[in-house]
């Protein structure tokens, strides 16, 4: 019950993040969610695409260096507070989130949010026993 | 200017090499007695030590270089048992294990009179404050110059390196006159002193440069900043520390203690010892030492002997400048860097694969900067800041600890680090001697 990530090594500098979504646009991979962590020399860029797989071999294919991992996706509404029930899940059960990022997709009042997690069995097992909602790669393909 | 032992730094050159002779003669025999690996190469060329009359018989000599101080590790080179070693000192290899020195008592005390002889060349006298910010331990550049400045009777201030605030202070409330330093320290210290409005406190007269290469630039810019003289102090631990050799009031060309040390200039590539006036690599054999006698050394350091006499009156011969290097040593910070000392760390963290790399040396404010570019790969890589910064901080640690310098650690996009002709280019020395 989890979510294909791509991440990929951003040198920071301008132009080098056009090259990446460009050559992804090109080869009609859609980005359903990005978020980028920065620090003073480098970034990581952090994809949720629709075809994973293809996106890592094409991303190789032009040299750069690429990872594919696991992240956790739940639902959550698209209200004030909306996030607050599920990380307070976490924090009782003392389940430590390395980064987290969101987008509100097309499908209602919903938002999704990718959490990093260092326990991932034990938050999927904690929000599917308190009724919040986890995506999978094929919820997030149109 | 007076001079420390003018009996033999103005020495007739005739008898000079008399002098130079009776010693190699007697050091040959000793070593060939005593050294293994000496005796060894010695019957490999079927040369006995009755074939060595004269230092004219000095090309006929095995030469001897780095790799037999790492391959005969730490004691295997020494002429004298542990019992009549007095002193040890080391410096970093290529490959993590320090080479390893050391001297006797007589050692010692010859030591220390090239250091006298140096520091009355540039005008000390025993009325002299002498502030040692050379750093002290196994490096031979502070208990080197302390020593010197014992014997000739100096006021000497055992700083050591690093807290230039203190430096700063006791330069000033100590009355230093005379500071040994490296350059780039020194220009640090007098743009500091210039900051802190301390310049007009100094009593400083003179400076002692040593363990990393400078110019004629850097000379103009300290001694009118610190509106002193400065002077270069020559010397490498496997032949002696500082005081190999030593410039004199006229700066120009550094006068080698030729009663100790002969040096040959030689074409690295043939090994044929070129002319006066030459430039080539620089060799020397210690003649006198006994704890750790080298015969025909090769340092690495490209200069020339200068030819012509000298007005102060010495006949030692003098060596110009150091012009570069014939290996791939860096000195940075008075520190020598090997890239395969980096590349080894780099492997270690790199899970068995040595990720691309490029050394970038510079001077930023006269003060030697060392970055280091890592091309990223799968192996450093991960999805988190945290992570990443786990490894390069790893990297920058062992980094620290093997070459005992802080490095700046980039982690740059695979494929950007410059290649030539396939291969990365991997040193950029963008600093400029002058």
């Amino acid at each position: 019950m989890s979510v294909k990530q791509v991440s990929v090594f951003v040198e920071n500098h301008s132009g080098s993040l056009l090259d990446i979504i460009s050559l992804l646009g090109e080869n009609k991979i859609d980005i359903k969610a990005l978020c980028i962590a920065d620090t003073v020399d480098y970034g990581i860029l952090r994809l949720i695409v629709d075809k994973p797989t293809e996106a890592l071999n094409l991303l190789k294919e032009n040299k750069y260096v690429v990872k594919v991992s696991d992240v956790v996706a739940i639902k959550i509404s698209n209200e004030p507070g909306g996030l607050k029930d599920a990380l307070k899940l976490l924090k009782e059960a003392a389940i430590n989130v390395s980064y987290l990022y969101a987008f509100i997709g097309s499908y209602g009042n919903y938002a999704s949010v990718m959490l990093k997690i260092d326990d991932e069995a034990k938050a999927i097992k904690l929000f599917n026993k308190n009724g919040i909602q986890l995506l999978e790669d094929k919820d997030l393909v149109n | 200017m007076p001079i420390y032992e003018k009996n033999i730094e103005c020495l007739d050159r005739e008898s000079l090499e008399a002098l130079q002779s009776e010693r190699l003669v007697k050091q040959v025999k000793r070593m060939y007695e005593r050294v293994e690996v000496f005796r060894k190469r010695m019957d490999d060329l079927n040369l006995k030590p009755e074939d060595v009359h004269s230092i004219k018989d000095l090309h006929k000599l095995p030469f001897s270089n780095k790799q037999d101080l790492r391959d005969n590790y730490p004691y295997g080179l020494f002429a004298e048992p542990l019992e009549n070693v007095v002193r040890i000192h080391a410096s970093s290899g290529t490959t993590g294990k320090q080479i390893v020195v050391g001297y006797t008592k007589n050692d010692l005390d010859m030591w220390s009179t090239c250091v006298a002889r140096a520091l009355t060349s540039y005008g000390a006298t025993k009325n002299d404050i002498v502030q040692v910010s050379y750093g002290y331990g196994l490096f031979t550049g502070g208990l080197g110059a302390h020593d010197g400045a014992t014997k000739l009777g100096c006021t000497v201030i055992p700083a050591s390196t690093g807290n230039t605030v203190r430096q700063m202070n006791t330069m000033v409330d100590f009355g230093s006159t005379v500071l040994c330093s490296t350059p780039s320290y020194c220009m640090y210290l007098a743009e500091e002193l210039e900051a802190s409005n301390l310049k007009n406190s100094l009593k400083l007269k003179r400076a002692v440069l040593g363990a990393e290469p400078w110019g004629e630039e850097m000379r103009k810019q300290i001694e009118s900043k610190l509106s002193i003289k400065a002077y270069d102090i020559y010397g490498l631990s496997e032949i002696l520390g500082p005081g190999v050799s030593y410039e004199c009031e006229c700066q120009h060309g550094l006068h080698i203690n030729e009663d100790m040390f002969i040096a040959e200039i030689i074409d690295p590539i043939t090994l044929e010892v070129l002319p006066d006036g030459e430039v080539g690599e620089l060799v020397f054999s210690t003649i006198t030492k006994e704890a750790f006698p080298v015969l025909r050394y090769r340092t690495h350091d490209l200069c020339r002997i200068l030819t012509g006499t000298c007005k102060c009156g010495r006949t030692f011969k003098r060596m110009g400048r150091i012009e570069g290097r014939t290996d791939d040593m860096l000195i940075i910070r008075g520190v020598n860097v090997f890239p395969s000392q980096i590349e080894e760390v780099l492997l270690k963290y790199g899970q068995g694969i040595t990720p691309n790399y490029q050394i970038i040396v510079d001077r930023v404010n006269n003060t030697d900067t060392l970055e280091v570019k890592v091309e990223m790969n799968e192996n450093l890589f991960a999805d988190d800041v945290k992570s990443i910064e786990k490894i390069s901080s790893k990297i920058r640690d062992s980094l620290r600890s093997v070459l005992g310098l802080s490095a700046l650690v980039t982690l740059v996009n695979p494929k950007t680090i410059e290649r030539s002709e396939g291969k990365a280019k991997r040193v950029i020395d963008k600093r400029k001697i002058k």
